[in-house]
């Protein structure tokens, strides 16, 4: 086995978790338990949890972006955040005020994202600056993920060139999924791959298909390695297909069937099993018994949140100041 | 024979920050060419000879400037982010209405932000370099939105800004740059939140904020010598806006105009006509009137920008049309 055989059992482990939490919430939404919208990475689950595996919640910095439930999980994320947040808890992070997949515990390393894609580069790299400022920078890590949409925004460009002339240790892991929406990539974007992006911010690339689950484990921890080691930003590219619709309003009828049935529209779970088995880092009854597990959990989860209290209008402090002084005057 | 007043606003400026560096290690000025150039406007000079490891030049990058002021500030750390013109903040809108501004109220870790925004016109500057901001960040929750006309408040504010839990939006006008002069920093020390009246007067109230306190108190002068005390009121923060004073004093006066410099589509002289309108319509004895600058671009010659703005004439012309009512 190799001498990494528990992180990556790991890994898969909280790919199942992942998993079986996203097809919960696609299950409550269907029945109108979620309101607004529920956004799933199903089959973007190995390059999201081997990025969160490799970083130190309370340490490093992780921005997680809409398909990365696997990556919040990986980092540290309680099940019980997840489901309060997406149930309307007043017991959860964002307290009703911030749904879904915007949430987040800012003081743990965990930035909550906001719907503006690209944004979180520059605050992630501002963590990073601070903390060098502090001194507290040595070994630590900052993290976050976008899409190939995300790509085309002015702030994907702002934040990483920021990144790259401050010489941070900043990873960025786009996947991309060939779709930003409906809109495939040669509506996106011109270059021949989106790793040469790196070449022009002067970062260093990284390459991964994303299907691929023990190649995502071993890419995204390089790394993460890397930029741990000093080596500034680094840019890594996973190719790879969502399996579901943007949202579960979206049935991706857009997908054209060929790349449905193409290397990219593999599940990296389907891979992963075959991979695990055959290298004999886990037996099939083993990874049946995680799946058995994850769903334990994951029901105990949502039956927690359902039965806490929603947020109470009367009682909210309507206002959007920390500051006393200020809240206390009229606005 | 005391000494002529010698110290300009942007001298508060510099040395409110340059106070702030020596005295709080988690401040840092952050901006394009604040460092060693010392700032477009010279409002940063020496500060990074003095704090190297405090004061950083950044890209040109209004956007990822903000971001990276928000996660420093998530960091606990109390950025300064100096706007080489507060017009480009708008390529810097997202984060700072949607990131900075949202980030307390969605996660309860507040955002110590100050972001310095040069603004309001100079002749010559034109349509991109002249803006004014005051009305368009204030519109959002979560933010705080100071506009120092002295040189004591630009002072004052900026210290109580950046030492804030909250982003603050600080507006300092560049008109008022190294024509506004005092001996000292010495003020009344007003808190953030808090107005002045600059100049008492009984028969009309002029509301306004920022570089128009001083062409309020120049109107004022001339209408005194035809009879008139005109008095008026400083702002100083636009967000949150002290409707106590403006209310105590338009109850003297029954009369009000809000004065600002910024585009006329709502903004912060609606905001106070609405505010004196609703709870204190039975104070009024004439319809409260606004003057604010013209509905189109800045313009580039003198001739028209001066036109553009208020003056000491069109506010003279719109306080007579008010003290006739």
């Amino acid at each position: 086995m190799p001498e990494n055989s528990e992180h990556v059992r790991l890994v898969y482990r909280q790919m199942v978790m992942s998993r079986v939490m996203e097809m919960k919430l696609s299950s409550l939404y269907k029945a109108g338990k979620i309101v607004g919208g529920v956004y799933l990475g199903k089959g973007q689950e190995a390059i999201s949890a081997s990025l969160g595996s490799c970083l130190q919640r309370g340490q490093d910095v992780f921005a997680p972006l809409i398909r990365d439930q696997a990556g919040r999980i990986a980092f540290g994320e309680s099940l019980l955040d997840t489901t309060r947040t997406y149930l309307g808890s007043a017991l959860g992070p964002m307290r009703g005020r911030d749904g879904n997949i915007h949430r987040g515990r800012p003081l743990e390393g965990n930035p909550a994202m906001i719907s503006h894609l690209g944004t979180s580069l520059s605050v992630v790299t501002g963590m990073l600056f601070a903390k060098r400022m502090k001194g507290e920078l040595a070994g630590k890590v900052g993290a976050t993920c976008i899409g190939d949409g995300g790509t085309s925004t002015g702030a994907f460009h702002e934040g990483l060139n920021t990144a790259a002339v401050e010489k941070l240790p900043l990873v960025v892991l786009v996947a991309n999924n060939q779709f930003a929406y409906s809109t495939p990539n040669d509506r996106q974007f011109a270059c021949d791959n989106l790793l040469d992006k790196a070449i022009g911010y002067g970062v260093a690339g990284h390459y991964v298909e994303g299907s691929d689950f023990l190649a995502s484990v071993e890419t995204l921890c390089h790394a993460v390695e890397q930029a741990r080691q000093g080596g500034g930003p680094q840019l890594v590219v996973a190719d790879l297909l969502r399996l579901n619709g943007h949202g579960e309003h979206d049935d991706g009828a857009y997908v054209p069937d060929q790349i449905r049935h193409s290397k990219l529209g593999r599940d990296c779970l389907d891979v992963g099993r075959e991979q695990l088995v055959s290298t004999q880092l886990a037996t099939e009854e083993e990874i049946d018994r995680w799946w058995e597990e994850a769903r334990e959990e994951v029901q105990q989860a949502v039956t927690t949140a359902q039965m806490e209290p929603k947020p109470d209008p009367y009682k909210e402090e309507w206002s959007a100041l920390a500051n006393q002084d200020y809240r206390n005057r009229p606005v | 024979m005391p000494a002529a007043p010698s110290i300009t606003y942007i001298d508060a400026i510099r040395d409110a920050q340059r106070d702030l560096l020596a005295e709080h290690p988690e401040v840092f000025v952050y901006g394009q060419d604040v460092g060693k150039f010392g700032g477009a406007f010279k409002a940063t000079q020496g500060l990074q000879e003095a704090f190297p490891s405090q004061v950083y030049d950044s890209p040109i990058s209004e956007d990822a400037m903000i971001g990276l002021a928000i996660g420093a500030a998530i960091e606990g750390m109390h950025p300064i982010v100096e706007m080489q013109f507060a017009d480009f903040s708008s390529v810097a809108f997202n984060q700072i209405v949607n990131q900075a501004a949202t980030h307390y109220y969605r996660t309860g870790v507040p955002i110590p932000l100050t972001v310095r925004m040069p603004c309001g016109g100079t002749p010559g500057s034109g349509p991109f370099h002249s803006q004014m901001v005051e009305s368009i960040y204030s519109h959002y929750p979560g933010l705080v939105v100071v506009t120092p006309a002295t040189v004591a408040d630009a002072y004052c504010l900026l210290k109580e800004a950046v030492l804030a839990k909250d982003p603050v939006i600080y507006c300092e006008h560049k008109f008022l740059y190294r024509w506004l002069k005092a001996e000292n920093y010495r003020g009344d020390d007003l808190p953030i939140g808090k107005a002045r009246i600059t100049r008492p007067g009984k028969h009309a109230t002029v509301v306004t904020y920022s570089a128009m306190v001083h062409e309020a108190v120049r109107a004022a002068d001339r209408l005194s010598e035809e009879g008139w005390e005109i008095e008026v009121v400083d702002l100083r923060t636009v967000k949150p806006l002290d409707t106590d004073t403006v209310m105590a004093s338009v109850a003297r006066t029954g009369r009000l105009l809000a004065l600002g410099e910024a585009f006329p589509w709502g903004g912060v002289t609606a905001e106070v006509v609405a505010r004196v309108v609703q709870d204190g319509f039975h104070l009024l004895d004439a319809p409260p009137q606004r003057l604010n600058s013209r509905d189109t671009p800045v313009p580039y010659h003198p001739n028209l920008w001066a036109a553009h703005r208020p003056t000491p004439e069109s506010i003279c012309d719109k306080l007579r049309q008010l003290l006739t009512l």
